[in-house]
């Protein structure tokens, strides 16, 4: 019997020849991070261990991307914490403001995990990274603490759940309107525990970054990891950034999958997550009686060079409607500039929108764009639950950037075919 | 490990967000992230919740975003154990790296209300209703996880084992 990439990565980390699902072995850790609202705790937690120093200093990044810069007294002080701990441990993988962007997005952007790697961060969408053929995985701040003074940690092999994307993808349909109609099939909790294997050949077509909005989305199913076997797409993109080397693992056919699930994407439309689940997911026609008071296309689901592309394909020559307040906000300073490069911005401004500064921006509801009651916000991030952009009685829509951005101009949630003319998404 | 308490029952699908919202992510204090704790789905419920008691929840408990916050809320809330049908994975290794224990048994959930006093212990896997005179049986806590709890979490643990010089997690 053969094995997944993820029991493979796995078992070559805990140095054995084989893992099966449901053991628990300790694992070397490749590379870790955590962030401003994250690190603070495990900081703390690591002090108690009274080792001097973190395993490694090379491995160990600090990123200070939720509430930075600085939004008030309090957030400041957490981001002194990260930059003192970096400073007195060394740590060059510190980004400081100006050079910070979502962690997701800006270390993969960084090269700094690669294929074959196992990576941990204090951050849940860490999961972002198995679009690289890593495993990668989300932790809290103690399990943080732990692998930063040991660098080890224990792990639960996961059963993982096979899913093959077939046929050709339709125009305006993109990465994100694939993992929310899988998570609007199996549930919030519909892969709890598990790994999420995505693979086909619809998949093959999808550049990086719309494989990173799939993996991303892997902890909304409640998978412990999301995870793509490397190919000729991933190489390409690795190979100018890698800080390591890297070791490519594939699945073996005769891999053994909690199930088998084969998605025929020529049917599949644009879709919306209606508030307050990542799981409610319906096409967007049937969603285009929501009015709106803000759009936000940013955050380490959709804030790549590709999803900016696509939101100025449809406000190029546009209006933002005068009800919304459309916020965009690129993932990483690199991105920012190749935006500003390609003419993205002057369209994003020329439209009536706001630019922000790298960062997690509104995602969570702490500043640059937070919700009051009553207020209804479509967002290319990837949680919408109750109160998470703003006031409890606040509600978010879930959307790629191109259905974001077409809900700007008409001020309600909208088909992108309805403000331009189909273009298909690809590479 | 033997708790009494109280219960307060909550639905499905309780993620981090309503359990501590990020806009006091601010703080790392327990004590203050209590006052906020579960403030989204019902801003009094933090004052009703009393020491010992005990959260009771349906499926999938702690879904979302990484936060240890969302457990160390609760912890500071004075809740002894929560019982859930299900867990989200990370909030699970959370609560038990802090030193909060979580049990597991869907029939024990749907067999209790707000206001029933359960009697839990832990290395059995019981879950006793008083109040109804039923005793549920909970999926048995990994050894692993119960050896979190005696040492009263994972940073004791760890030390445990570099003070032995094993120099790693010792798994
Ligand atoms: S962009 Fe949103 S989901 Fe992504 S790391 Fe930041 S807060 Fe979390």
């Amino acid at each position: 019997m053969g094995m997944t990439i993820t029991e493979k990565i796995l078992a070559a980390h805990a140095g054995v020849d084989r893992v099966r699902p449901g053991e628990l072995v300790e694992c070397e850790v490749d590379f870790l991070f955590a962030n401003d609202i994250t690190a603070p705790l495990a900081i703390r937690e690591f002090e108690k261990l009274r080792v001097e120093k973190v395993f490694d200093r090379n491995k160990v990044a600090l990123v200070p991307d939720h509430y930075a810069p600085n939004k008030d007294i309090r957030a400041a002080e957490q981001c002194m914490i990260l930059r003192a701990f970096a400073r007195e441990q060394e740590i060059p993988w510190y980004y400081e403001i100006g050079r910070m962007g979502v962690a997701h997005v800006l270390l993969a952007e960084e090269g700094l995990v690669v294929p074959g790697d196992l990576f941990v961060g204090a951050d849940s969408h860490t999961v972002n990274h198995g679009a690289l053929g890593a495993f990668a995985t989300g932790v809290g701040s103690t399990d943080l603490a732990a692998a930063m003074a040991t660098g080890r940690l224990w792990f639960k092999v996961p059963e993982s759940m096979r899913f093959e994307f077939v046929g050709e993808l339709k125009p305006w349909v993109t990465g994100k309107d694939l993992i929310l109609w899988i998570i609007g099939r199996i549930g919030v909790d519909g892969a709890r525990y598990r790994a999420m294997e995505f693979t086909g050949p619809a998949l093959a077509q999808l550049s990086m970054d719309q494989r990173f909005t799939l993996t991303n989305m892997a902890v909304e199913a409640g998978a412990k990891n999301g995870i793509m076997n490397p190919d000729e797409v991933t190489l390409e993109w690795v190979r100018p950034r890698a800080k390591r080397p890297w070791k490519v693992y594939r699945s073996d056919p005769d891999a053994e999958y909690a199930s088998n699930t084969v998605i025929d994407c020529s049917h599949l439309e644009p879709v919306v997550a209606m508030h307050p689940s990542p799981g409610n997911v319906v096409p967007v026609w049937e969603a285009r009686h929501i009015e709106i008071d803000q759009a936000f296309i940013g955050t380490c689901t959709n804030g790549r060079i590709e999803d900016l592309r696509l939101a100025a394909r449809v406000l190029e020559g546009q209006t933002v409607h005068p009800h919304v307040r459309l916020i965009i906000i690129p993932a990483t300073p690199r991105i920012y500039r190749q935006a500003l490069e390609e003419g993205l911005i002057k369209i994003f401004l020329d439209a009536g929108a706001a630019v922000g500064t790298p960062g997690c921006g509104p995602c969570i509801g702490g500043h640059m764009g937070v919700l009051g009651e009553g207020e209804r916000c479509i967002s290319t991030s990837s949680r919408n639950f109750i109160g998470r952009m703003g006031h409890p009685k606040s509600e978010a829509y879930l959307s790629s950037p191109a259905v974001a951005a077409a809900s700007a101009v008409l001020g309600r949630i909208a088909h992108p075919d309805e403000v331009v003319k189909r273009v298909a998404v690809g590479r | 490990m033997r708790y009494r308490g109280k219960a307060w029952k909550l639905g499905d699908h309780i993620d981090t967000d309503v359990i501590i919202p990020a806009r006091y992510l601010v703080t790392t204090d327990p004590q203050e992230l209590a006052r906020h704790c579960f403030e989204d789905l019902d801003p009094t419920l933090h004052e009703q919740i009393q020491p010992g008691d005990i959260v009771v929840a349906g499926e999938n408990f702690g879904q979302g975003s990484s936060r240890e916050h969302a457990p160390i809320a609760i912890q500071a809330l004075g809740v002894r154990c929560v019982l859930a049908k299900s867990f989200a994975r990370i909030f699970y290794r959370n609560s038990f790296n802090i030193g909060l224990p979580l049990l597991e048994c869907p029939e024990a959930v749907d067999g209790t209300e707000t206001g029933d006093e359960l009697e839990v212990d832990l290395a059995a896997g019981t879950i006793h209703n008083l109040t109804k005179g039923q005793l549920y049986h909970a999926h048995a806590i990994p050894p692993f996880m119960l050896r979190l709890l005696q040492v009263g979490g994972l940073i004791n643990y760890v030390r445990e084992q570099l003070q032995a010089g094993r120099g790693v997690q010792g798994l």
